[in-house]
């Protein structure tokens, strides 16, 4: 199981970034995994564009945990646009890969950064 | 310091320093092959047929009608698709329940492809077959009843006695899959009415890749392989003369140490009650028709692979029924067989205890618990 887990995944997993919720965040994403029933909720916070914080609450297994951790990294900062291109090959490209079984689990990280930022734009009037 | 505890043995047990030491003569120094007439030859045969012995009396069986195996897996596929190839004629149905190891499951799937009926029964939400069940689900053209012992992952312990006693007033060939109760309590084939049972060596402070078929006199069932005779034809092949030698001890030791497997229910309780004391955490299976080294709890908004990851980080060894863990990324079956949504199933947590551990070790886990329960449900977005 850890087997096949890189350094870089059991590093963000035992010690993941950004756990919570933003309490009046600009965007909430909620997506869940079809393959094994797992959530991820990715919170946002927009300031001139940019993603100025950015959290996340996910049920799921190590991976889910450890790419969530990784892409609120990886997003932090980030124009709206720059974080739309995030794709779920940078999450893992990120965390030294993941096993094969494990790749959806990454789906859910970007998707759940996405489907935060579609909501911005969306409430925001910018859609 | 990270600690090292154990608490996986229905996965596996290390193998006893007696047991390894019983089989290291016969890699190097007595290698014979046990069909050769020679003095070499006839020791490991020997050998062989005092590990049948030992076997068979832990189970109450006759010498005769213990045959050795590859490992329990080859024991249940022997059993089932040996007695549905030889009664094909009689009739094709055969029933099972919807709990028992893959090797039984999928056997029997793989007997479905090829014509035969298979009644997969139900089980209660503690995880028990109802034998009224097991009754209305026979029929004329019934085989095979094959209905295992005790489930290796929630533990519970199936009324094999009284299905059995069903079998056999019906004449119905009646196999269990003993693989997670031989050596943890007490086995006589005549007392549970089994035709055929399973066992596995590594389960038991044996060698892995060793099992035994007890096959009761009278019962005749199509070998799997073709060859060279062996095991009376019924698994030709030769014989893994070290492994049958450790499943020999083995099953010497375990005779002795039963009273010892027994004595885990005081650990397991004490583990139980420990756990339970978590918010909006449960057992799984039946709360006393269990293993006594069994404990399977779930626990609400979090998931198994990230608790084994955590309590691997800790020093523990256990294993979870997510589908996240499973090559499937299916819940087990057995826990949806029960009755557990997928949410529910999500957060299993399986902890079986072998006689290496302690209460400490139950002490610690008990510590160490909560705080990781807690920081999974910090991360979820189902928690309160
Ligand atoms: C109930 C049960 N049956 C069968 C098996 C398979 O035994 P083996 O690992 O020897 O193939 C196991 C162990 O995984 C088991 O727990
Ligand atoms: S979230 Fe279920 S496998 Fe990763």
């Amino acid at each position: 199981m850890t087997d096949g887990y890189s350094e870089k995944v059991m590093e963000h997993f035992a010690n993941p970034r950004n756990v919570g919720e933003i309490k009046d965040a600009d965007g909430i994403g909620k997506v869940g995994n079809p393959t094994c029933g797992d959530l991820m909720w990715i919170y946002i916070k927009v300031k001139d564009n940019r993603l100025e914080d950015i959290k996340f609450k996910t049920f799921g297994c190590g991976a889910a945990i450890a790419t969530s951790s990784m892409i609120t990294e990886l997003a932090r900062g980030m124009t709206i646009e720059e974080a739309l291109e995030i794709t779920r090959k940078d999450v893992a490209d990120a965390l030294d890969g993941l096993p094969p079984v494990k790749m959806h689990c990454s789906n859910l990280a970007a998707d759940g950064l996405h489907a935060a930022i579609k909501d911005y734009l969306e409430k925001s009037g910018k859609k | 310091m990270v600690s090292s505890i154990y608490m996986d043995y229905s996965s596996t047990t290390p193998v006893d320093p007696a047991v390894a030491e019983a089989m290291y003569p016969f890699f190097s120094e007595k290698y014979g092959n046990p069909s050769s007439l020679y003095t070499k030859g006839r020791e490991a045969k020997k050998a062989i047929e005092e590990a049948r012995q030992e076997v068979a009396d832990l189970i109450g069986a006759r010498k005769e009608e213990v045959f050795f195996t590859g490992s329990g897996t080859e024991s249940d596929n022997l059993a089932i698709k040996g007695t549905a190839y030889k009664n094909r004629k009689k009739g094709n149905h055969i029933i099972t329940s919807s709990i028992e190891h893959h090797a039984v499951l999928n056997t029997c799937k793989f007997l479905e492809i090829q014509g035969f009926d298979v009644t997969y029964l139900p089980v209660s939400r503690e995880g028990l077959i109802n034998q009224d069940d097991v009754e209305n689900a026979i029929t004329g053209k019934t085989i095979l009843i094959s209905i295992m012992h005790a489930n290796n992952e929630i533990g519970t312990i199936q009324p094999v006695r009284e299905i059995g006693k069903l079998a056999k007033d019906m004449g119905i060939t009646f196999h269990s899959d003993a693989v997670q109760t031989a050596g943890k309590i007490p086995l006589n084939v005549d007392e549970l009415n089994v035709d055929l049972l399973s066992m596995s060596a590594h389960k038991m402070y044996g060698p892995k890749g060793v099992g035994a078929l007890y096959i009761r006199k009278g019962i005749h069932l199509e070998p799997l392989l073709h060859g060279g005779g062996h095991e009376r034809n019924m698994r030709p092949g030769t014989e893994n003369v070290p492994g049958i030698v450790g499943f020999g001890k083995a099953a010497e030791l375990a005779k002795k140490h039963l009273p010892d497997e027994e004595k885990l229910v005081i650990l397991r309780d004490s583990l139980i009650k420990g756990i339970l004391e978590i918010e909006d955490s449960y057992l799984n299976g039946h709360a006393t028709k269990r293993l006594p080294n069994n404990a399977n709890f779930r626990f609400s908004f979090i998931e198994g692979e990230s608790m084994i990851l955590i309590l691997d980080m800790k020093g523990v060894a256990a294993s979870t029924g997510s589908a996240c863990s499973s090559a499937s990324l299916e819940p087990s079956h057995v826990l949806s067989a029960l009755g557990l949504k997928p949410e529910e199933a999500h957060g299993s947590l399986r902890l079986t205890l072998g006689i290496g551990n302690t209460q400490e070790d139950v002490d610690y886990v008990v510590s160490v618990l909560p705080g990781i329960v807690g920081k999974l449900r910090m991360m979820s977005p189902l928690a309160r």
